[in-house]
């Protein structure tokens, strides 16, 4: 095992905990449309009691997500949270009102009322997708940072500090980038879209289904005209790579085609993924009685945006690029950690298939009765 | 050095300090009562398992409602501290990010989806799974909360007494060498019991002050007196535990942060046969003058128990904060230096690191690198005082440490008395139970026609007021050990290897000012509507 292989290699493992979480993002694209789904209020608690039985794996894998992230790249995580303080404040900010609101809002003694925690659940699934989306939008898109690590040590440096941000709004300026808006909106819509398969397939009424089945189509539409303008732009725009003899960064044109045709097993991934994601949403669309869309809507979901990260990382690729200073671009190589702890955290990845295993059974037990009325009535509910 | 400091706003420096110091406060309102219940409702569903009467799903069920109240807020503040260290601690999180990330992830991986998927196994599953499975769920759950804690104690040991890492001067930052010396440090160690088991007693506690309100008001009088029997054990082994968990790390803390026990004892002069301090005035509110003070003021103190507590020696010797700032030599000869020459070769280091990293970039060879290594090499331990303008810097805040180190052991003596007491009135224990009754009955603190009658429901009404206003007294004492273990570092992010001001991010004051009380805003609202919840699910009792 060299040390470029651990680098790839937890990047993979980085990636593949992305692409979970934007499946796993169904959570919330199902709160943001839980009005319209659940349409009366018992209807309404039907989808929140759905969601609310997985909430808690979502946060999980974003939490895994930032500690992998940390234990791997740590140069990333000092640099983009350090930097896009306010981006990932409002993320956070978020999601903390998200974990709460399942517990209180139905719970006697809530003086803020159940409504409030509602309108925090819809908070979440919009905004948590579209700025989860916008930072990774940021990885072929760019920021705004330099980093300078005798900062440290040097005299004559205007701070101490490694990381710094290039402008004053600390990750608010990625939004202000159309195409890092038009990703974060495809993850938004695409969030409803799973959120609806969900929905669908774990909630056991015909009024809810029947909505979902209508629904779908104004979320997927949207969805794929803007997750192909991005597609498109993605594969024309130059793209950041490095040389890896001596570390220099330069701007390629066409940097991600070439890392598709060079890397054809991202294609077969890609492509894979996208035809996975439209097949769970046409024969939804299609099949009246059909409510397993969720599985290979959200299979595709999760290999396409495992092809995109790998896309933004392999092949001597910066994956998190500067448009500040070019050769401040966070590569694997320049921002990893150390041979060492790479090695350690390997053998500790051994762990994942476990976990995703115990993960499934109990996931399994716990789905095998669809929710009902009934259910959310005599059993434990929010 | 000087003049690059002097561009950090020294305000973004003391809002980041809060906001980390609120958000972990917070934080530690909820965990300690996660894994304090986790074991008492663990307990119940057992006993329920074993016996299969109703009696006992409805105690475990009981007390997971209101463990799920409690969770979820542990959860909601827990990814903030996380991410905190990237957002407000971004130099940290370079410089020794390649130890200190491997805790959190494995942290990720091993405890939080434990945690999150039998967590919904024992809220949906009653009807879904088998008793066993359950059983094993609610377990589990307590489990994964409790791995939780390892690791993030893990990684908070390390800060105190940073192991198993060298410093790499290509990368500029400290990587891990030894896994197995970050993961089993005996600090880590340490620390992790005294602060799970110090987690029990507040589960113990709460269990007891609720079960107690039952019995004033007559009310759940079964569940009310088989939890207090559950919890009264529970609660007598942790503060047993905790008192003797709390020595070691004593003992930790004279060996390796030497300042913070100063600071805790207020002992500004050391020496051998040092006493612990029972009482001094240390005035809450400003740093006392500890270079020209001999001792606080008013102190009486217990012989040699300091240097006892500290050395197992009543001989002992304990430095106090002049002798750590002047340089001090203990009796074996070994010398410490004084705090300005750690400053000195700080600055050596520091400089030596540039020297090093601007030769290199100039293409200088391995043997022109090598005495600046060597250098580099003999000043590390010191790197951190590199960046400390001034002595007085590296003496923490003495009044928090002082005051918190005292709430918290004379608390925890409370909780023993208490617990036992407890225990021995509950349980019929031959002789003792008996005896004792007797003995509180003749002094007037129950009535004696509940002399020989043995149960916690026997017992006067101001036991269960003692038992209610203990719950924010155990909250006070357990946030009194997080006081005294993070102010006790200060000014240091990573022990002797980065301070604070060479820690934080490139952040404007005004930006964490502002995600400081939104914060604290949304915490306490969100604490106010759990602790509403809380009472009204109290009152309703296990049929809500």
């Amino acid at each position: 095992m060299t040390y470029e292989f651990l680098q790839q290699y937890w990047w993979f493992i980085v990636s593949l905990l992305g692409a979970l979480l934007v499946f796993l993002l169904f959570v919330q694209g199902a709160n943001s449309c839980m009005r319209s789904l659940g349409w009366t209020e018992e209807g309404k608690r039907l989808v929140i009691n759905s969601t609310g039985r997985k909430w808690e794996f979502t946060f999980t894998t974003l939490v895994t997500f930032g500690g992998a992230f940390f234990a791997s790249f740590p140069l990333f995580y000092s640099t983009s949270f350090g930097g896009a303080y306010w981006l990932w404040m409002i993320i956070l900010f978020t999601f903390v009102l998200q974990a709460v609101s399942y517990e209180f809002q139905n719970k006697l003694g809530n003086f803020l009322g159940p409504r409030t925690f509602q309108f925090f659940l819809v908070l979440n699934g919009l905004l948590g997708p579209l700025l989860l989306g916008g930072a990774v939008a940021t990885f072929f898109e760019g920021s705004n940072f330099i980093i300078e690590k005798n900062n440290l040590v040097d005299a004559t440096a205007l701070t101490p500090i490694i990381s710094r941000w290039g402008n004053a709004s600390h990750g608010l300026d990625a939004l202000l980038n159309p195409w890092v808006l038009v990703f974060g909106l495809a993850v938004v819509f695409l969030s409803r879209v799973l959120g609806i398969l969900y929905v669908m397939n774990n909630v056991a009424d015909e009024d809810i289904r029947s909505r979902g089945s209508v629904r779908l189509l104004g979320a997927a539409i949207p969805f794929v005209i803007l997750f192909v303008a991005y597609l498109v732009h993605l594969l024309l725009k130059d793209g950041y790579a490095v040389d890896p003899a001596t570390g220099v960064i330069f701007l390629e044109p066409m940097k991600y085609v070439h890392n598709l045709l060079d890397m054809w097993y991202l294609d077969i991934l890609l492509l894979l993924g996208v035809g996975l994601v439209l097949f769970g949403i046409g024969k939804t669309a299609i099949s009246p009685n059909y409510v397993g869309g969720i599985w290979p809507a959200g299979i595709g979901t999760v290999l396409t945006v495992l092809a995109l990260f790998l896309v933004a990382g392999w092949n001597n690729t910066a994956y998190y690029p500067s448009t500040a200073d070019l050769q401040s671009s966070l590569t694997l190589a320049n921002s990893c950690s150390s041979e060492f702890t790479l090695r350690t955290m390997f053998y500790v990845s051994f762990l994942v298939p476990f976990v995703l295993a115990y993960i499934v059974y109990c996931w399994r037990k716990i789905d095998a009765k669809k929710l009902d009325k009934e259910e959310i009535l005599t059993d434990h509910a929010y | 050095m000087q003049n690059i400091l002097l561009n950090i706003d020294t305000a973004t420096i003391d809002w980041s300090r809060a906001q980390f110091a609120l958000t972990a406060i917070y934080h530690w309102l909820f965990v300690p009562l996660t894994l304090g219940l986790a074991v008492i409702m663990g307990i119940a569903e057992t006993c329920y398992y074993r016996t299969k009467k109703h009696f006992w799903k409805e105690v475990a069920k009981f007390w997971q409602k209101l463990f799920g109240v409690n969770f979820a807020m542990g959860v909601a503040t827990g990814i903030i501290l996380e991410f905190e260290f990237g957002t407000n601690w971004s130099n940290y999180s370079w410089f020794v990010g390649d130890i200190f990330g491997a805790p959190l992830a494995i942290e990720g991986i091993l405890a939080f989806f434990m945690e999150s998927t039998f967590v919904a196994v024992m809220y949906f599953g009653w009807k879904k799974v088998s008793p066993g499975f359950h059983l094993a769920s609610t377990w589990l759950t307590g489990l994964g909360a409790t791995i939780s804690a390892w690791w993030i104690l893990v990684a908070n040991a390390w800060m105190q007494y940073p192991v198993g890492c060298e410093f790499n001067p290509d990368t500029m930052r400290h990587e891990m060498v030894d896994f197995f010396a970050v993961a089993f440090s005996p600090f880590a160690v340490g620390k992790f019991c005294h602060t799970v088991i110090s987690a029990w007693i507040i589960g113990a506690v709460f269990v007891v002050a609720v079960s107690s309100w039952y019995l004033m008001k007559k009310r759940e009088q079964k569940l009310a007196v088989e939890s207090i029997k559950i919890a009264s054990i529970v609660g007598l082994i942790a503060s047993l535990g905790a008192a003797f968990t709390g020595h070691i790390s004593g003992q930790q803390v004279a060996k390796v942060q030497p300042m913070k026990l100063a600071a805790m004892e207020a002992l500004y002069n050391g020496g051998t046969e040092q006493g612990l301090t029972a009482v001094a005035w240390v005035n809450p509110f400003r740093q006392p003058d500890y270079a020209n003070e001999q001792a606080a003021p008013l102190k009486i103190d217990m012989p040699y128990a300091l240097s006892i507590m500290a050395t197992n020696d009543p001989k002992g010797y304990v430095p106090g904060i002049n002798d750590l700032l002047n340089g001090y030599t203990l009796p074996d000869g070994t010398s410490e230096p004084s705090v300005e020459e750690k400053m000195e070769r700080g600055r050596l280091a520091i400089q030596t690191l540039a020297d090093y990293r601007k030769a290199k970039a100039e293409g200088a060879s391995k043997e022109e690198l090598s005495p600046l290594l060597a250098t580099l090499s003999a000043n590390m331990p010191y790197f951190g005082y590199g960046y400390i303008r001034d002595r007085s810097e590296v003496v923490p805040y003495v009044p928090v440490n002082f005051w918190a180190f005292r709430i918290m052991v004379g608390a925890g003596c409370l909780f023993i008395l208490f617990f036992a007491v407890l225990v021995i009135t509950s349980f019929r224990i031959p002789y003792v139970t008996i005896i004792t009754r007797r003995l509180l009955a003749s002094l007037g603190l129950i009535h004696e026609s509940h002399a020989d009658t043995v149960g916690a429901d026997a017992l006067p009404v101001w036991h269960y007021w003692l038992a209610i206003a203990l719950v924010p007294l155990s909250y006070i004492a357990s946030e009194s050990g997080w006081l005294v273990a993070e102010f006790g570092r200060q000014p240091w992010t990573i022990q002797d290897m980065l301070p604070t001001w060479a820690a934080v991010s490139d952040l404007n004051s005004g930006s964490v000012a502002i995600t400081f009380f939104l914060f604290l805003i949304l915490f306490t609202t969100m604490l106010a509507v759990e602790i509403n919840i809380l009472l009204k699910q109290i009152k309703k009792g296990p049929s809500a």
